[in-house]
């Protein structure tokens, strides 16, 4: 099956052992991976910003990009950005040119760990990990994309990590784009507590789905002398892998993990209100 | 105390509420524990987001039909011999009041906790009149309004920023000679409060929902001063927003039900009463009843895109879910109505000089978009909020404003992107700092730890990670990886 790679602006900028492990991952599942060299950005930091105009043609080039190949998948390595990709329907559908083509790139757009247990049925990648690690459940891959098992699940099954969870995982580590940026004042006390937390849980090891949170947690981790070890959920699954040790979920259930255990996302109710699907 | 709260400007009350350690503690235990309980509370109803469907059909038929479900309210409360006043500020609706009270002769007015009277600033008003004293006969608003009128911070907890000991010096000036024991503390008030109730002459609530067949009043208390408020007095005021009405007790039924679990994870509160005008024949009651029905800003909702906003019914969860308010408490939002529904509520009313700054104080985690009962979709409309700004009022005349237009063209052009990715580390070498590392596999190339202009805030309070070279960025990789796999194929 061929699957677009969607970068993400943040790995494309900062973080290329990201993208290398998600492209390797997904190859060893079988996937041809090609990625349009047009793609940019899911247009989150200007339109969170309130500068929604100015985002438009952000969008419309994004669709172009990814469409540009003609693939079964879309996948990426941030539930962020990749629920960004799937709102562009609510975006764009009064757009007589874009709407049907925002709607195809919902339809086949996933966050990688998703695609790797929900579409893929991997339930263990073959990984291994001696660590002791704690996860953070970034908000809008949990809120907004609803996807709160797939990272779970890939994570539990990793061969000698011990999971621990995250006090206040519901909260939000105070990165929000350009939030940041903008309210440095309020943000460091959110991802103070973040740090805490992590902290308090005794993991040597932080992982997400999400680089952006990562890069700001990390970055106050650092700044304020603590130590930890990074990983995006993809690092983690492609580590020590053992092709003999792969397992997945039985073909009956899987219908059920495609269909039903997910777009439980409030945004995702919208999304069908809106664009009737 | 009107819906400003403070003349400092944010950052100074986003500094002051940093200094307050006790504040921030105080509302993480509040959230944690409220976190559970309204979870319990939900979970024990069942099918809670078939529950939020409902609650926001029913909001939002009200808010569609409004101006016919106040006619026919209007109507039934006169039927019954009440009156009723429409007013259109803030001054009307407590000048009315006032000359009410002067014209009734009133001494002894007595409060049940109401944001509403709060936000057109009755207590001030009415206590120009020479002799007339006024009582807040709810707890926490009695705490603040023995301090002096401080202000509150929850809109269903006011006084969440307060400790028993601070509680018991505020209650030592009224002869209070006991512990702090909240037990104590609250017997006292109990008794303090009953002797007034007994004398008052004037007795004013707010309204949780107002019945539209009926003309009945709905209010849910735990601690049942309300009913007292409405039971005993002669003269009766109700204080509401002109959105909170419901069609009738069947829906009154549901909204009080999803408010309680929300607001306070019970299910239901101690107290919830449907009343109107004393009735021939009953002991109890008032005989003159007024309801004041207060637009104050909500009208510049109707017909935008910030409607939704009506939809609230004041149960204060997106305030118990929020990682800001969490740190910068009620105080830091400067409005009677903090938190995400107050970012979005404050500058419908008042406009965005006073409360611009309200819609960029949220990381938009969405955490208030998904416990909100009545699916507002909070977070959606800060985005909105923050697009008037930019798109059509354009209030952001700093440098930021050129740059954040620049990522646009940047975002939206692929060879721009494409010069960002090959324009090397050189640029930002002169930027990094050889400073200690102490996270692993985060940094391979360094880190940046005092960026200029707008990355400042990032590097202000973090490190950034210093940007790979154009031959070892994702892109390149890919391109090398691609054509090996390529030419492993051709093999």
């Amino acid at each position: 099956m061929k699957v677009v790679i969607f970068s993400t602006c943040i790995v494309d900028l900062f973080f290329p052992n990201v993208g290398k492990a998600m492209v390797e991952v997904l190859e060893r599942f079988g996937c041809d991976t090609e990625m349009p060299v047009k793609q940019i950005c899911c247009g989150q930091p200007t339109f969170n910003s309130g500068y929604v105009k100015e985002t438009q043609p952000v969008f419309r080039n994004q669709i172009d990009a990814l469409l540009s190949i003609d693939a079964d998948y879309i996948v990426g390595p941030a539930g962020s950005c990749v629920n960004m990709l799937r709102e562009f329907q609510v975006q764009l559908k009064d757009d007589p040119e874009y709407a049907e083509k925002a709607k195809q790139v919902a339809a086949k757009t996933w966050e990688f760990s998703q695609f790797l247990y929900r579409v893929l049925g991997v339930l263990d990648a073959g990984a291994e990990l001696d660590a002791t690690a704690t996860y953070h459940r970034s908000c809008h891959m949990t809120r907004l994309l609803g996807e709160r098992t797939s990272p779970f699940v890939l994570l539990d099954h990793v061969k000698d990590l011990k999971m621990v969870p995250l006090p206040h995982i519901e909260n939000c580590c105070g990165f929000g784009g350009l939030f940041s940026v903008k309210e440095p004042e309020i943000s460091k006390q959110m991802v103070d507590e973040k740090v805490d937390d992590v902290i308090s849980t005794g993991a040597s090891v932080l992982i997400s789905a999400d680089p952006a949170c990562l890069m700001n947690i990390a970055g106050r981790f650092n700044r304020r002398g603590e130590k930890i070890k990074i990983m995006h959920i993809a690092e983690v699954l492609n580590h020590n892998v053992d092709p003999s040790r792969v397992k997945y979920v039985p073909e009956a259930e899987r219908d059920e993990l495609y269909a039903g255990g997910y777009n439980q996302g409030f945004t995702q109710s919208d999304v069908k209100k809106e664009v009737g699907a | 105390m009107t819906i400003k709260t403070s003349n400092e400007p944010f950052l100074t009350r986003l500094k002051e509420s940093e200094q307050d350690t006790f504040m921030q503690k105080a509302v993480a235990k509040a959230q944690d524990a409220q976190w559970d309980k309204r979870t319990a509370a939900r979970n024990e109803l069942g099918h809670w987001e078939q529950w939020r469907d409902l609650g926001e059909q029913i909001r939002q038929h009200v808010i569609r039909y409004l101006p016919d479900y106040l006619e026919e309210f209007a109507d039934n409360i006169e039927k019954h011999g009440g009156h009723v006043f429409f007013a259109k500020t803030d001054k009307e609706a407590s000048d009315f009041i006032k000359h009410l009270a002067e014209e009734k002769q009133v001494h002894h007015v007595v409060k049940s906790k109401s944001m509403v009277t709060t936000e057109i600033d009755l207590d001030k008003e009415l206590l120009k009149i020479p002799g007339l004293s006024l009582l807040e006969t709810d707890l926490a608003e009695f705490i603040l309004q023995e301090d002096d009128w401080d202000e509150p911070t929850h809109i269903v907890f006011p006084t969440l920023h307060k400790n028993r000991d601070q509680i018991r010096t505020i209650f030592q000036k009224l002869g209070y000679t006991g512990d702090n024991d909240p037990q104590h503390l609250a017997r006292f008030a109990r008794t303090y409060l009953r002797a007034s109730f007994l004398k008052a002459d004037m007795g004013i609530t707010g309204c949780n929902f107002g019945v539209a067949d009926s003309g009945l009043i709905n209010l849910v208390t735990n601690e049942g001063n309300a009913d007292l408020v409405m039971a005993i007095p002669k003269t009766q005021v109700v204080v509401m927003g002109m959105e909170r009405l419901v069609p009738s007790l069947k829906e009154a039924e549901v909204l009080d039900n999803m408010l309680a679990r929300s607001a306070v994870g019970q299910k239901l509160t101690s107290y919830c009463s449907f009343s109107t005008r004393q009735v021939s024949g009953e002991s109890d009651g008032p005989e003159d009843f007024y309801v004041v029905i207060v637009d104050n800003g909500r009208s510049n909702a109707l017909g935008t895109p910030f409607e939704p906003v009506l939809q609230c019914i004041r149960c204060g969860a997106c305030l118990n879910v929020c990682p800001v308010y969490r740190h910068i408490g009620g105080h830091g939002y400067g409005s009677i109505y903090p938190g995400p529904i107050g970012a979005v509520l404050s500058p419908v009313l008042r406009g965005y000089e006073q409360f611009g700054d309200l819609p960029f104080a949220s990381s938009l985690c969405g955490a208030c978009t998904e416990t909100c009962p009545v699916r507002i979709p909070l977070h959606e409309l800060l985005i909105k909020h923050r697009q008037v700004m930019m798109n059509k009022l354009h209030t952001d005349k700093s440098f930021n404003n050129v740059i954040m237009k620049g990522i646009g063209v940047a975002t939206s052009t692929p060879a721009m992107f494409r010069m960002a990715l090959t324009a090397d580390h050189v640029a930002m070498a002169p930027l990094t700092k050889h400073a200690p590392i102490t996270v692993e596999n985060e940094y391979p190339e360094g880190i940046i730890r005092k960026a200029p202009s707008m990355a400042k805030g990032w590097t202000d309070v973090r490190d950034l990670p210093e940007m790979p070279k154009h031959s070892e960025n994702f892109r390149s990789w890919f391109k090398q990886h691609h054509k090996e796999q390529e030419a492993k194929q051709d093999d």
